[in-house]
């Protein structure tokens, strides 16, 4: 495991930032640490990379203890709002940070040049960081956590400030990553980031993991069928719950349903209950406009994980 | 090892990126071409009305030494705070040393590389101006100063002192606070060396006692009281000519010099200590 945490805790005063975590990232891995501003995300990556002393708890970063200088050349970091000296120019920036990783000059030139390429800055390496726009910056900050060849690459929501273009070559720069082996911890609020580039997800609330999996795995806990019926009485729709649970009642949908069709929800446990639910409807008596069992989206699963109560 | 030297360059590149050092070079090449033609022109009239009694000259003479170094030594204080206020501090509230702490570089070496690259441009602004002051004088008054190298080093000493104590000061507080802090203490120390060195003449054990008891405290001021000890001529001090505003009629013992030292490194690793330890 790269990241290994045990009952990782980070207490301010009375505000409990981070309650007993534990997760594990193996090598490889694209993790998404998911999770509403304030749940926590960034603390548990200042833990990770020894910038903050846990409460309680522990955690393994590349099998040693976080800031241990021995693996932190093997990290990458990318920090939230990366703020930078504004007075350096963009190939000086990426000089300093190689000198600090101990590369050698020939190998800070290499890295430099190709890195300012791969992230669109090629024809900038001359301007002062305080020309640069949000974008530009996170950009540069990205070169920066890629300078020493890292096999752990710690994102902290990396495509905010970017509009949808720079967002997507974010994403691109993720799944090269992992193509290379490269593994990515990557903290996000941007469920459809998540979703298209983690291969496991943590969803995280009031610093405690609430939901970890794959995509389909979480997703699949969720199934729903959405039913648009008429006739329906008080008596079918209790009968319905031997499936599952009615989380949502739409206002009937104008067009294509009779005045009297009602629209709902129903979360069920599998989506391959379907047929069984519209047999089920039909013999009731109700008369059946649509039936369309479907899968929870990353963004509705997190919706919904944010509205319990835990 | 490597990585303390990469940081000091960097606060060198910061230095010369952000004009900092042309300001301080430009400024103090401004300062001693207008001592050089202050000292001109007193000397040209004093030589012209004390032509009869020349060692009677001497005793303006230091009191311009005395006065210019004086200005250096307040120049070098004001400018340790200045170039190092902000360095910690100013990083840790914007996040950018997020970036460096997070190197393959223990924390320590951080904080010891700031040092470093502010204490050395330190020293040379230090040596640099008081060096080009005291051949100024050479050159129009065939003026030498006493123990030059001695006194020279009390004063990088003194800007040391202070240096070091508002990066301790940085690992805590916020750049303001720690600003007003270090001055502060400045200010007392200077209090205090005036009610040491008047108690002295009036003999005044209590008062001699709080000037050595803030001296302790904040031993920077000490530091040039005993260079401006040092840098006068020992028969003006026999004569008592010597208690000018700039200078000392008394000066603080070489313990006090060795106890500047070990406050400067116990100040050091303490800002070493409580760097390490806090959240960035």
């Amino acid at each position: 495991m790269l990241i290994e945490t045990c009952g990782l805790c980070k207490v301010y005063g009375v505000t409990v930032a981070v309650d007993h975590l534990t997760l594990a990232v193996g090598e490889g891995e694209v993790f998404g640490f998911l999770g509403p501003n304030g749940a926590g995300k960034t603390t548990t990556i200042k833990m990770l990379l020894g910038l903050a002393t846990p409460t309680a708890g522990q955690a393994r970063i590349l099998g040693r203890l976080p800031g241990d200088p021995a693996v932190m050349g093997q990290i990458g970091f990318l920090p939230e709002q990366f703020r930078f000296p504004p007075w350096i120019t963009a190939a000086d920036f990426l000089d300093v940070h190689g000198r600090l990783y101990g590369l050698s000059a020939a190998e800070r030139r290499r890295r430099s040049a190709q890195l300012l390429a791969r992230v669109g800055l090629a024809d900038r390496g001359r301007s002062k960081l305080g020309e640069f726009s949000k974008g530009m910056l996170q950009r540069i900050g990205l070169a920066q956590a890629l300078l020493s060849r890292p096999r752990l690459v710690i994102l902290d929501e990396p495509t905010s400030g970017l509009d949808p273009l720079g967002r997507r070559e974010v994403r691109d720069l993720i799944h090269e990553l992992r193509a290379d082996g490269v593994t990515v911890f990557l903290n996000s609020h941007f469920l459809s980031e998540v979703e298209v580039t983690c291969d496991r997800i943590a969803i995280i609330k009031r610093g405690r993991v609430v939901r970890l999996g794959t995509l389909a795995e979480l997703t699949r806990q969720r199934a729903e069928v959405e039913i648009v019926a008429a006739g329906m009485t008080p008596e079918i729709e209790a009968g319905l719950t031997q499936w599952g649970r009615i989380v949502q009642r739409l206002a009937p949908a104008e067009a294509a349903t009779p005045p009297d069709a009602g629209h709902l929800i129903l979360a069920v446990a599998d989506e391959a209950v379907a047929p069984q639910v519209a047999c089920y409807l039909v013999q009731a008596g109700a008369r059946l406009h649509m039936l369309a069992p479907r899968r929870l989206s990353l963004e509705e699963l997190f919706l919904r994980v944010m509205e319990e109560e835990t | 090892m490597r990585s303390i030297w990469e940081i000091a360059r960097l606060t060198f590149l910061e230095a010369r990126m952000r004009k900092m050092l042309w300001a301080i070079v430009l400024l103090g090449i401004a300062f001693l071409i207008l001592y050089a033609i202050g000292f001109h022109l007193i000397y040209t009239d004093l030589r012209g009305a004390m032509a009869s009694n020349a060692a009677r000259l001497l005793e303006p003479i230091n009191f311009f030494v005395l006065a210019g170094l004086y200005a250096i030594n307040f120049l070098v204080v004001m400018l340790a705070v200045l170039i190092s206020v902000d360095t910690i501090a100013g990083e840790i509230a914007s996040g950018a040393i997020q970036t460096i702490a997070t190197k393959p570089l223990p924390r320590w070496h951080i904080i010891a590389g700031k040092w470093l690259g502010l204490a050395l441009m330190l020293a040379v602004f230090t040596v640099t101006m008081c060096v080009a002051l005291m051949f100024i004088v050479k050159l129009e008054a065939d003026y030498t100063v006493r123990n030059p190298v001695q006194a020279i080093a009390l004063i990088v000493l003194e800007g040391l002192i202070v240096l070091t104590l508002s990066i301790l000061g940085g690992t805590r507080l916020s750049t303001l606070t720690n600003g007003v802090v270090v001055f502060m203490l400045y200010g007392l120390a200077f209090i205090a060396g005036w009610i040491e060195q008047i108690g002295g003449m009036m003999r005044s054990e209590a008062a001699v006692n709080i000037g050595i008891l803030v001296s302790l405290l904040m031993p920077s001021e000490a530091m040039w009281k005993r260079a401006a000890y040092l840098l006068q001529p020992p028969f003006l001090r026999e004569l008592g000519l010597d208690a000018t505003p700039f200078g000392a009629a008394s000066a603080p013992s070489e313990a006090m010099v060795v106890y500047a030292f070990l406050y400067t490194a116990l100040v050091f690793l303490l800002a070493v200590r409580e760097f390490s330890r806090r959240d960035l």
